[in-house]
């Protein structure tokens, strides 16, 4: 089976298809950041009755609730999203609901500037360095290779096909965010980060496959590296496979099965995990052999 | 060779049956010699329910070298507070917000925050009182019966130290410890009026209406520096310190950030991730059996040990176990047979090229393992970063994570192997 030869300019026309489209989703719906990053309130309710977003609406008139928005959650739940409002105020708040109809309060969470500006600053330097860290671990983990073969390219080559897992990610979620309003919050960044880690796995067992059929006992040490990389996938693909599927099933057991509250940063895992599995085999490696000049 | 085998697989057994004593609900606590550790999975607030507030600290009246004396004493005081809240296991840490700093406070179990966040956000208060001529007929406003307020407090005494007797002093032992108060120059009136009035009498330190402490009065103070003495430990001589600090600098609290979790959220949020995790278990055995048949048997029995070992560490250090954290560890279990598939299709190789089983199990491990750590120490990489970085909730799941991975990695290796030699051998053929 080839995987590679001619063919693999189009699995990198393919990417840059979905990366574009997901970029203009971006540009067009922007991601939806939660009150981690934006600040604000967020109060979780059950209420004892039949209603709508209209005559929730409605009834808050009074109290005046600056940027709200309003979901629904099963049939009782319902999730009212505010600038930060404080304590007294969410207590006259579900006060007012009562209205409505009997209202128990399940969840209030309220942050401020100063928490949301510091988680922000957090999450750009843990992805950063989530980032340089792994640069400099694929290329210290492949440090002995051949002479002709760059270690630092194999380290870039893997960062980027981790970028385009993540730009997949994003691209989704900015998709999400506008049609089931997912937001980014920090388990958003969790998950990428997550990612970050997951999606390498499947690099480096085709790189050290790789590295290993150009040690003089492999049969096929002469061979050019297009040809020795297309050996590599077709030995080490049922792996690749098989690892990312037993991560995907506990992944969709836990989207189906598990709580609404978890539900979007499950789906970002599982999104990052699939992207990922591709990216491996479909990105990683052609970019290498782009890269590498001659032999 | 089968007797080192035959005890490997004895360890395995013995390891086996300690993570099912640590894992069992109501199980018997550690007891014995110095440890005496309650085993329990520590729930955090998003499963228990409770309050979690985070505040920010105004320093803008206090002058940058007792900025961290006066959080420290902002904290005592908030002790105090809460365990008159009678709330059982309450965590309060000082925390960074950049290059801000704050308390955060834990409250499992707490719905009513209001009442919390009114305690909690007063700012504390140190009261100077003196006894009432008369006072066997009760009366007066002090902390109890008998007793009355002065307009001596904590605005004016400018700090309290924890000094040591000096040679100087001849009714005094050498280096036992005191605290030395110093008051303004305001203060140094008052406290010179206080003395006199009361010489060989109490004065109290009344902190949130709670008395600190009531030192007898040996000499009328005129210069504003005044040491209590007695048979203080140093720990209590601290203690003492920090507790009238928090009076004389009182550090303002706002409110930055704020989580309220009602009991049921958790609660279900709970059933529902356990029966995720146990289907998401039983479709991965499932596969994997279905693909590998008798290898995948093995690394079923593998992942069932490896799921146990897990909630054994999770006890044991504790782990304080969110949401997230639960979702990391069902991760971490479809991402554990990960490490048996490299071997097991390593192992196929070996074996087409024609090795005997014993040595394609060898050279199988031997060369998967170069792939499994090198694969999984870049998960551990983002695991610590996110450790580093992260908050409460974050953290959580990236701590499960890390756990998984590295337990992951040492069942694979040994609990595999093992069983593997055992099981095959007995077969001859796979």
């Amino acid at each position: 089976m080839n995987f590679l030869g001619k063919k693999k300019k189009w699995y990198l026309v393919i990417s840059w298809i979905v990366i574009s489209i997901g970029l203009a989703c971006l540009f067009v719906f922007k991601l939806k950041p939660g009150i981690d990053f934006a600040g604000g309130s967020l109060i979780e309710v059950d209420i004892n009755k039949q209603t709508s977003i209209n005559e929730i609406k409605d009834t808050l008139i009074d109290e005046d609730l600056p940027n709200l928005n309003i979901y629904q959650i099963g049939e009782r739940g319902w999730i009212l999203k505010t600038k930060e409002i404080s304590e007294e105020k969410k207590n006259q708040t579900i006060k007012s609901l009562g209205k409505v109809g009997e209202t128990i309060e399940k969840r209030f969470e309220s942050v401020g500037p100063t928490v949301s500006n510091d988680l922000r600053k957090k999450s750009i330097l843990a992805i950063s360095l989530a980032t340089t860290a792994l640069i400099f671990y694929i290329a210290i983990a492949f440090y002995r290779l051949p002479k002709f073969l760059s270690p630092w390219k194999f380290g870039l080559a893997a960062i980027v096909a981790l970028a385009h897992d993540l730009l997949v990610v994003l691209g989704a979620f900015a998709i999400f965010g506008h049609f089931l309003g997912y937001e980014i919050d920090s388990l958003f960044i969790t998950a990428m980060l997550t990612i970050l880690g997951f999606s390498v796995h499947d690099t480096i067992v085709v790189f050290d496959r790789i590295r290993e059929n150009f040690r003089s006992d492999s049969p096929v040490s002469h061979l050019k590296l297009e040809e020795v990389a297309n050996y590599s996938i077709v030995q080490t693909i049922a792996r690749s496979l098989n690892t990312s599927l037993t991560i995907i099933l506990v992944l969709l057991a836990m989207l189906v099965l598990g709580g609404q509250t978890l539900q979007p940063f499950i789906l970002a895992l599982l999104v990052g995990m699939i992207t990922g599995t591709y990216s491996s085999i479909f990105i990683a490696t052609p970019l290498l052999i782009y890269w590498h000049k001659g032999k | 060779m089968k007797k080192q085998l035959f005890f490997k697989f004895l360890l395995i057994l013995v390891i086996v049956a300690l993570t099912v004593i640590v894992d069992m609900p109501g199980g018997p606590n550690l007891k014995f010699w110095l440890i005496n550790k309650k085993l329990d999975v520590v729930q955090g607030l998003d499963l228990k329910g409770g309050t979690h507030l985070e505040y920010e600290a105004d320093f803008s009246g206090t002058e940058e070298k007792n900025q961290e004396t006066a959080l420290s004493g902002a904290i005592n005081v908030i002790e105090k507070r809460v365990n008159s809240l009678g709330v059982s296991e309450p965590t309060i840490t000082k925390v960074s917000f950049g290059d801000k700093k704050g308390i955060i406070i834990e409250l499992p179990g707490v719905q009513d925050s209001q009442e919390a966040i009114n305690i909690i956000g007063k700012t504390a208060k140190l009261e100077f009182q003196e006894p009432l001529d008369d006072q066997s007929s009760g009366g007066g406003d002090g902390f109890q019966p008998g007793w009355k307020k002065t307009t001596l407090g904590g605005e004016h005494l400018v700090s309290a130290d924890v000094t040591f007797t000096s040679s100087q002093n001849a009714t005094s032992a050498f280096n036992k410890p005191q605290v030395s108060l110093k008051f303004n120059s305001d203060g140094a009136k008052l406290f010179e009026q206080i003395t006199e009035r009361n010489l060989q009498k109490p004065v109290a330190m009344v902190l949130d209406d709670s008395l600190i402490s009531s030192p007898t009065v040996q000499d009328v103070i005129r210069t504003g520096d005044a040491v209590i003495t007695g048979e203080y430990t140093l720990k209590e001589a601290k203690q003492l310190a920090l507790q009238l600090n928090s009076g004389a600098l009182p550090v303002p609290l706002k409110i930055v950030s704020q989580r309220n979790i009602g009991a049921t959220l958790g609660k279900a949020s709970i059933e529902k991730s356990l029966i995720a995790g146990f289907v998401g278990m039983g479709l991965v055995m499932l596969f994997i059996i279905l693909y590998y048949k008798m290898l995948g048997v093995i690394a079923s029995i593998a992942l069932t040990i490896y799921t146990l070992l897990n909630l054994a560490v999770f006890k044991l250090i504790p782990v304080t176990l969110t949401l997230a954290g639960i979702a990391g560890f069902i991760l971490s279990i479809g991402a554990a047979v990960d490490a048996n598939i490299l071997i097991f299709e390593r192992l196929k190789e070996e074996k087409l090229k024609g090795k005997s089983l014993r040595e394609a199990i060898d050279t199988g491990f031997s060369r998967a393992w170069l792939s499994i750590r090198d694969s999984n120490m870049a998960s551990v990489i983002t695991a610590l970063i996110l450790i580093w970085l992260g908050s409460g909730i974050v953290r959580g799941f990236a701590i499960t994570l890390l756990i998984g991975i590295l337990i992951s990695m040492f069942s694979a290796i040994t609990v595999s192997r093992t069983l593997m030699f055992l099981i095959l051998r007995e077969r001859k053929t796979k």
